[in-house]
Formats: structure tokens, sequence, C-alpha cells
């Protein structure tokens, strides 16, 4: 099956057949008969403990490591029939130490792949730019070199330069591994948006579990030794593990890490007393009575919040422009649940109010309503879009 | 002893520097240190051995540059070669120059090439290692990434693996050059001529005029930092990745 994307690539599927790597003089394969079939245009995340093969495995795809038994057919053509540098350039690669060429600048860097194809020039500075854009990199940036970057930017231009000859396929061996936990989550988040348009088809190896449950449309649970326990959704994963070492490497916490394969729309949110600048406050206090959220929240005309009403600004006449508690966090319907929960508990804030698209007001979100929710048998059985999915 | 069979090979260019008729001034009459005046009224007589030992320098770093290129391609990729060709090198290396002459008098005769040939050996040793350590510090995940982007092991040394290693490279250019400068006053013992001629005919082997031992040794001098400075000036053109500063 090829997938159309929106770079004019096509994504091609990937089919592991048995493959299996034995590296001289191990009394054990790295890879073990190693059977999966990733469609075209998904991310598929080997995950595993250190020593598991998800990496030997994944580089078997390119011929990085060579195959000792068994296939891999990248659409539907093995590629042991392939010349590997051939391959190589049609597959886009990704490590995690990143590996730019110092001494080349970021344009060159980004256009390595193309210069190998022979591209014409023209069309690579103008791929390169397009890049550029795409990965969001300030263009003044294209003619310094690498060691003028930060790491996330860095690490941005990695995957540029992996994109830039159209590969039907990439390969990202920890892609984020080596930066700090906060840019992590922006790339990520900067990546599956980005595979929204792209709809590559990604071999994702990682050893962080909520990383594995975050990027995969399907995730490849692999054991020391190489072998697959189960390839399954990651609701799958986490609702049905299929046996004693998936579910203890998914870890306990399986209930909470279903909040990150949801979206803050996924719930049912709180209602606010509303109150406009301007209005009485007796108004506004009459509404707190039998309120879910015992704090009225201020909007403006366009019913985005502007903050919230103390028990100091019930006591004025009327609603005050600005009240004294700002309503941030503002969160929104599209917001992965985990990542509103941390937010929440970050600005040690009990009540965040949730608002649409063109931040306008959709209700509110606490503690609470997760905690609540949790608990709900809703949690544990009902089958949820994975977070990485648009909304529909 | 030695000198006996050393002097008659260093055989000087007669009334190069010091005819006796010449001694008008009271400086060299008098054989001062130094007797700028003179050496610079002379400045013509400096000309030849400075170029001859320019041609002697310049042509051994090339020639030992070549051939320690030709050796790193060969134990590139064949590394249990390394060893053994760092052996074999060092061993040339540590052979005294004198000896070297020597040793190579029957072979290729007295005169330029036979010091061309020695000092060329020298560099080798020195370009040699700088070479492999170069190429051995292109870090293993820039090597992995070319190779998985689809490079040929050739393409992978030509565009990454030896323009990163520019910078060792050079080094052991700097080192070698410097050294062969020095070195390189002692080709006139095999009759090579150079800045070393100046020194020994003029200087020693005529009763020791001072003015000749001084000048020669401050050319050689010269030109040693001069290379020097051209390396480094050199080095920045060619690495600018290197210069760069973090933005952040």
């Amino acid at each position: 099956m090829e997938v159309r994307s929106a770079d004019g690539g096509q994504a091609l599927s990937v089919e592991f057949r048995e493959a299996t790597k034995r590296y001289p003089g191990a009394d054990r394969a790295a890879v073990e008969r190693l059977s999966l079939e990733v469609p075209a245009g998904e991310i598929c995340v080997l995950v595993g403990p250190s020593g598991c093969g998800k990496t030997t495995a994944m580089r078997m795809a390119n011929r990085m490591v060579e195959i000792t038994e068994g296939d891999v057919l990248i659409g539907g053509r093995s590629v042991r029939e392939r010349s590997p540098a051939e391959l190589r350039r049609e597959i886009g690669y990704v490590i995690q130490q990143i590996g730019l060429f110092p001494h080349r600048t970021i344009a060159e860097n980004i256009a390595t792949v193309p210069k190998l194809l022979g591209w014409e020039r023209e069309r690579i500075a103008a791929r390169v730019n397009e890049l550029i854009d795409l990965i969001g990199l300030d263009p003044e940036l294209a003619d310094r070199y690498p060691a003028q970057l930060s790491g996330g930017q860095q690490q941005r231009v990695g995957v540029a330069r992996a994109l830039a000859a159209n590969p039907g396929v990439m390969l990202m061996d920890e892609p984020f591994g080596a930066v700090d936990p906060i840019n992590r989550e922006r790339l990520q988040n900067e990546f599956l948006r980005l595979q929204r348009e792209l709809h590559k088809t990604i071999l994702f190896v990682t050893h962080d579990i909520d990383e594995a449950i975050k990027m995969g449309d399907r995730i490849a649970v692999l054991e020391v030794g190489g072998k697959l326990s189960q390839y399954a959704t990651p609701a799958e994963l986490l609702m049905e593990p299929a046996n004693a070492f998936v579910e203890d490497f998914v870890g306990a916490d399986r209930a909470l890490k279903r909040l990150a394969l949801l979206r803050v729309a996924d719930i049912d949110l709180w209602q606010a007393p509303l109150a406009r600048v301007g209005q009485p406050t007796s108004e506004v206090r009459a509404m707190l009575e039998d309120a879910e959220v015992p704090h009225p929240l201020v909007l403006d005309d366009q019913r985005r919040p502007l903050g919230w009403l103390s028990d100091a600004d019930l006591e004025l006449p009327s609603v005050p422009e600005t009240p004294d508690s700002s309503p941030e966090p503002v969160l929104e319907l599209e917001d992965v649940l985990r990542d509103a929960l941390s937010d929440l508990l970050q600005a040690e804030s009990k009540y965040a109010p949730v608002v649409d698209g063109s931040g306008r007001l959709a209700g509110v979100l606490s503690v609470e309503v997760i905690s609540d929710f949790l608990s709900s048998d809703e949690a544990l059985t009902d089958e949820h879009p994975a977070a990485e999915r648009p909304v529909s | 002893m030695l000198a006996g069979v050393l002097l008659p090979l260093a055989q000087g260019g007669d009334g190069f520097i010091r005819d006796p008729a010449e001694a008008g001034t009271s400086c060299v009459a008098e054989n001062d240190t130094v007797c700028i005046g003179w050496a610079v009224q002379n400045m013509d007589r400096w000309i030849t051995p400075t170029l001859e030992h320019l041609l002697l320098v310049g042509v051994s770093v090339a020639a030992g540059f070549a051939l320690a290129f030709g050796l790193a391609l060969i134990s590139h990729g064949r590394r249990f070669l390394v060893p053994t060709f760092i052996g074999l090198t060092g061993v040339i290396y540590t052979i005294p120059s004198i000896a070297l002459f020597l040793i190579l008098l029957p072979i290729s005769g007295r005169g330029t090439l036979t010091a061309l040939i020695a000092l060329s050996l020298y560099n080798l040793q020195i370009i040699y290692r700088n070479l492999v350590v170069g190429l051995a510090n292109v870090p293993e995940a820039t090597k992995d990434a070319g190779r998985g982007m689809g490079m040929t092991n050739r393409q992978l040394l030509w565009r990454v693996e030896l323009p990163l290693a520019v910078p060792e490279i050079v080094a052991g250019l700097r080192i070698a050059t410097v050294s062969t400068v020095a070195i390189a006053t002692l080709a006139t013992f095999a009759g090579a001529g150079g800045l070393g001629q100046v020194i020994l005919d003029q200087g020693f082997q005529r009763d020791v005029f001072k003015t000749a031992i001084v000048v020669g040794s401050f050319l050689a001098v010269a030109m040693a930092i001069a290379f020097d400075v051209l390396y480094v000036v050199g080095q920045r053109l060619a690495v600018p990745w290197r210069q760069v500063k973090p933005l952040l």
C-alpha cells in the first residue's frame, strides 16, 4: 500500500519477515525471528529495555545491520537485493547523537542526500528552503555551522536532513533522547504535527514507554534477545498487556498513562459561573449558590477568559476589568490530558479554563475532574482516539 | 674524528662570504658577534642558500605528506596496519640525520636528492601519525549518520572524514615543516647546501666568522617562524567551522 504525503514522497509499508540477526560468537540472537508489518504512513515504535535489539532491528531496515536470516521488505521489495548506499538514500535516518556534519553549514547538512542523488543546484536550494521553513528554523541560521545551534535546533535540522529527499520511510533511533525534558516534549509535539502533514512510515526506537505511547500508532514491545512480546496500538497495550513482561514494562500506572492517549476534549468538563465586565456583583454572587466550580470566571465579549473573581472582587459593586486572579493556566481542548494535568499541578491551580481553537471558553478542568474520570469504568474500557491524531 | 669524515662532505663554496681582501670594515676584521652593516650590504650572498633551504623544506614536506597520505589511505579501514606503519616510520625517525645522510650516500649519492630523501622520511612519521589521529577523532555518530544517509566509504572519507581531520593534519604539517627548517641546516653534510652551509663553511670552517653563524641561524629561525604563522593563518581559513562561537 502506498500513501501520498504532503511533500510529494510516497510512504511505503515496512514488513519484517522472521528477520533474525545473529552476531558471530554471541550465544543468542540479537534479534530473533522478528515479524511485524508497519502499514504505510504509520509510526511504529520499537520499545524495550536496553539490550532488547530494538536498534539492531531498526538498522536491519536500511542494512546498517546485515540480516542473518529472514528478510525486511520495504514497499514490498526485499532490502537484501538492493545496494546498501542506494537503499539508504531512500530512507530517512535520524539518530540520537544527531550526527550533523560539523564542517558543513545547516543548509549543506540538509542538502546531503539530494546532493548524493545528484539533484540540480536550484532544486536542492529550493528544497532546503522549504525544509527550513517546515521545521520552523530561522532562515538566517541556514549559513551557520551546527556548533552555533542549540541542541533542540540541531535535532530539528537532523529531522529536516532526513526528510530532504522525500523518503518513503524514516528510521529514528531515540531522536529526542539527548534533549532536556521540556524541549523533548516540544520536539515530540512538533514532530507529530509534521507527521500529520507528511504521513511518513516511521520506525521509531525508544526505551521510554511514555514516549512510545505518545508517538506510536503501533508499538512493538521487544524483550531482551530481540523477541517480540506484543505488537499493538497504544490503547490495546495499556488495556490488555499480552504477558507479564509487557505488563511490567508498561508499568503499574497504566491508567495514568492512558491520560497520554486522551485529549481534554475527550472528558466531560465542568462549568463555572460566568461573569461579564461591568455586571453587578450581586448577580454573580447569586450564581455561586449551586455551581460546580466555586469561583466565577470573567469573560470578554468574545467569550475569552479574563480571570477569576476573588472574594475581594466580589465585594465591589460591579465586575472589574482586571480580576484579581489571572486565568492561567488556560488549556485547550486539543491538549493531551496528561500535559493538561501536569500544567494544573505545576501552576498549583485547582481549576483551569479550557478554550477551543479560537480561544473561546469551552469549560473548566480540575484535578478532581481527571481523578473522577480515572476511577470511572470509562477510563478502563472505552476506546479513545490516540492523542497524536487530530481531533475530529 | 667524526669531523674528519664529515667536513670534507660539506664542501664549501669558495670565497662565498669572507674574502680577506674584502675585510674592509673593522667589524669584519675584528670578527665582532654580528656585523649587521656588512650583512645587509652583502644581502645577495644569502639569497641562494635561503632559496636552497626553502626548496629542501618545501619539497621534503610535500613528499612526506604524499607518502604519509598514501599510507593513511592504505591503513584506513585496515586498522591492524596502523601500529605497523607507526612503528616503521618511527624507526626511521630515530636515526640521527647525519647518520641517515651517510647511509643514503652509496644509494643516492652526494647532493640535494639524498637530503630530500632523508628529510621526507623524517616528515613521514609526524604527518602520518597526525593523519591517523585526525581520522580517528571523527565522531562515530557523524560517520554513522553519513553511512546511514547512503554515503559510500569513499564518499564518507573524502566528504566527511578528511575534512574533519584537517585541523590535526595541518598541525602535523606545521610541526613537520618547522622541525624540517631546523634539520635542513644539517643537509649541508649531504652536500645539499642551504643555510647550514653558510653556518658551517663560512662560520666554523674559516676560523669562526661569527657574523655568518649568527645571520645564518637568524634566517633559519625567521623562516621557521614565518612558516608557523602561515600555518596558523592557513588553518583558520581552511576550517572556518572551528572558528565559530555558539550563538547562545
